[in-house]
């Protein structure tokens, strides 16, 4: 019907992705944030995961999309 | 302990760029929303995949994730039996066996099929139950979601409740019912993301799942009940009798209560999730649907019953200041587990990942509820009873898609009236999901002969279904589970036997109900005129409907390859875990 759903899941795994990581980075010193999360940057991580999930899923839309006429 | 949570701006942020796309999903598909069939049935056009996510995705409510998470707690690896045997093997047969008919009929929906294959007044009493029943689960959740946000975010309960129907109400009155499913994929793919770091840190914390079962020990043979020290991490291994785990169920309640009749009652008949097969966009796709759900679906325990199995080493361990809250009678709360793993584990970011995976559970809960409900409703009960199709096709379908839209909002309305209903009961839901399990087993013996015996008559299946209800609910009137201290729990009638736990006896109710309502139906079916020719029942009972050709299939994408794939994995798991 219409849309093709990986599109929105791409965008939307990829803006989660760029903010996680860059909130990740620039709270890499962080000490205290990081302290539930037993020293480990969680934010950076998943992220990055987040971003390769949004990133994978705009590359199937696209080919897809190449695919049909 | 305090279970609210602190969130920061980031937190916010990421719950915000959700919701938009949420509202966006519904905004874009506001155009195709033509017809009555394109807004209720999403056009029959949904690629397997997106279908099959969509079909797990419906019962992977905040309910379901809250629930089984502090179910992990309470029985530990022993939680699985409600996915491996009591899913799975369901799916398949849905997949398999059921399907071809369901989507072979044209039936819109389940009730449709029970007035095709049998007759008006079973597809009345079952659009009717259901409706009513889907509405009061939707309210339910609302309810539920509501309170979450008020003892957890700290909102006021008043506001929680109308914003979540709000955004409900409104991508559901858009998008009708593509957009239920495209959000619950949508919704799928958050809880996964937002459940993950719960589950690494959690394991990472005890030293991995060897260290978790090492931690556990201790803590499993200094329970009062002395069980053996891996209880918590094994399967089937001491369910040799009740009393040797936690579940209070033996092996064979556990196959034939959990994994036959529950849930083949539940995965098979209940239109909110058969629904979801039924948009696929052929007779394949429809059949893969379950089929692909099903991978998914089995791996999800490590995603919410593992940390709830950490939960209790935590608990545990009084370094760690971990502890659930308590409700008034000082009981520990199973239901904020994973609430307090959040907060637990969580910095803010991720945080705001995983609150938002919760709330987007609730909210596509309810939204599928929703569609379900202005589904039958409206080709069930209005079009059926209130006004009948007429001659003008293009005035019928703008009518009926208004009436769909109409059915939204009342569904939405009355939802929240029923969330106050909640708020007065707090036993409410109890009671439902007693009831639910009461008609659902009928439900499911009836539309299982009708699909595989032909000589099924409608008169034998209604009053089949309403004889299984009424020995559920006399079983549940005669019996209660140990220490039970109100009548919905049961034994309201007289006390005959007591089960050791609830769960026991939810079993046997099903398993009761079950019986009776197929017994019922074979006898007055052979004693009873068969009304429907063969011609009618083509397409809708095995024996008449040609064998589905699926040599045009590339063997890799056929259902059968499918099934034993899963099959083959899900044995797995279970000797892995045993």
């Amino acid at each position: 019907m219409g849309i093709d759903i990986k599109i929105p899941i791409g965008l939307m795994f990829t803006i989660f992705g760029l903010l996680l990581t860059a909130y990740g980075f620039f709270t890499r010193f962080d000490a205290a944030l990081y302290k539930p999360s037993m020293g480990i940057n969680i934010n950076l991580w998943s992220g990055l995961g987040m971003l390769i999930l949004g990133v994978i899923m705009l590359a199937l839309a696209y080919i897809s999309r190449s695919q049909k006429p | 302990m305090n279970s609210e949570f602190i969130l920061s701006w980031i937190d916010y942020l990421v719950m915000i760029i959700y919701f938009a796309f949420v509202l966006g999903i519904g905004w874009a598909l506001k155009r195709y929303m033509k017809d009555a069939s394109a807004f209720l049935e999403a056009g029959r056009s949904m690629p397997a995949w997106v279908a099959g996510l969509a079909f797990i995705s419906t019962n992977l409510g905040a309910l379901e994730v809250m629930g089984m998470t502090g179910s992990g707690m309470k029985y530990g690896m022993l939680t699985t039996h409600f996915y491996w045997v009591g899913a799975i093997p369901a799916m398949v047969f849905l997949a398999i066996f059921m399907m071809p008919f369901y989507y072979g009929s044209k039936a819109r929906s389940v009730p449709e099929y029970l007035k095709l294959r049998y007759d008006e007044k079973t597809r009345g009493l079952n659009a009717i139950l259901f409706a009513v029943m889907t509405i009061l689960a939707s309210g339910i959740s609302m309810y539920a979601l509501a309170i979450l946000m008020e003892k957890v975010l700290g909102w006021n309960f008043h506001l929680s409740l109308i914003l979540s129907a709000a955004i409900v109400l409104a991508y559901t009155y858009l998008g009708g019912l593509s957009s239920a499913i495209y959000n619950e994929v949508l919704q799928f793919f958050i809880i996964v993301v937002g459940l993950l770091p719960i589950v690494i840190l959690s394991l990472k914390d005890v030293g991995g799942w060897h260290g978790l079962q090492q931690s556990l020990a201790p803590i499993v043979s200094h329970m009062p009940q002395h069980y053996a020290p891996d209880t918590w991490t094994t399967t089937w291994k001491y369910t040799g009798t009740a009393k040797a785990n936690p579940l209070g169920v033996e092996w064979y309640g556990i196959f034939a209560g959990l994994g036959f009749v529950l849930s083949f009652g539940y995965w098979c008949t209940n239109f909110l999730i058969v629904q979801r097969a039924m948009s696929a966009k052929s007779t394949t796709a429809a059949r893969n649907t379950p089929l692909i759900g099903a991978i998914p679906k089995m791996f999800i325990p490590f995603l919410i019953i593992v940390p709830g199995i950490v939960a209790l080493v935590l608990a545990n361990t009084p370094g760690k200041g971990f502890a659930l809250p308590l409700n008034e009678a000082g009981q520990p709360i199973y239901d904020y587990t994973i609430i307090m793993l959040l907060k637990q584990y969580l910095p803010a970011g991720v945080l705001g990942l995983g609150v938002t995976a919760l709330l987007a559970s609730f909210m596509s809960g309810m939204a599928g509820n929703v569609s379900a409900f202005n589904t039958v409703w409206t080709y069930d009960i209005y079009q059926s009873y209130i006004r009948p199709t007429t001659k003008d096709k293009v005035s019928d379908d703008n009518h009926y898609l208004f009436v769909g839209r109409m059915a939204t909002i009342f569904g939405v309305v009355v939802s929240i009236a029923a969330a106050y209903l909640a708020s007065l009961f707090g036993n409410i839901m109890d009671f439902l999901q007693t009831i639910f399990s009461m008609v659902n087993a009928p439900l499911f013996a009836v539309i299982f002969l009708g699909m595989f015996w032909k000589r099924a008559t409608g008169h034998a299946a209604f009053t089949g279904l309403l004889a299984g209800f009424f020995i559920a609910l006399m079983h549940h009137g005669l019996t209660f589970p140990e220490g039970a201290n109100t009548l919905v729990k049961g034994g309201w009638i007289a006390h005959l036997h007591a089960y050791p736990v609830e769960m026991a006896q939810n079993f046997w109710t099903a398993i009761f109900a079950c019986s009776t309502s197929a017994i019922v139906t074979v006898v007055l079916s052979l004693l009873t005129k068969q009304k429907k020719s063969d011609d009618e029942l083509k397409g809708l009972v095995y024996v008449l409907t040609p064998k589905l050709n699926e040599e045009a299939v590339p063997w890799y994408t056929r259902s059968t390859t499918l099934a034993i794939i899963v099959l083959l994995l899900v044995s797995i798991l279970t000797i892995l875990f045993w």
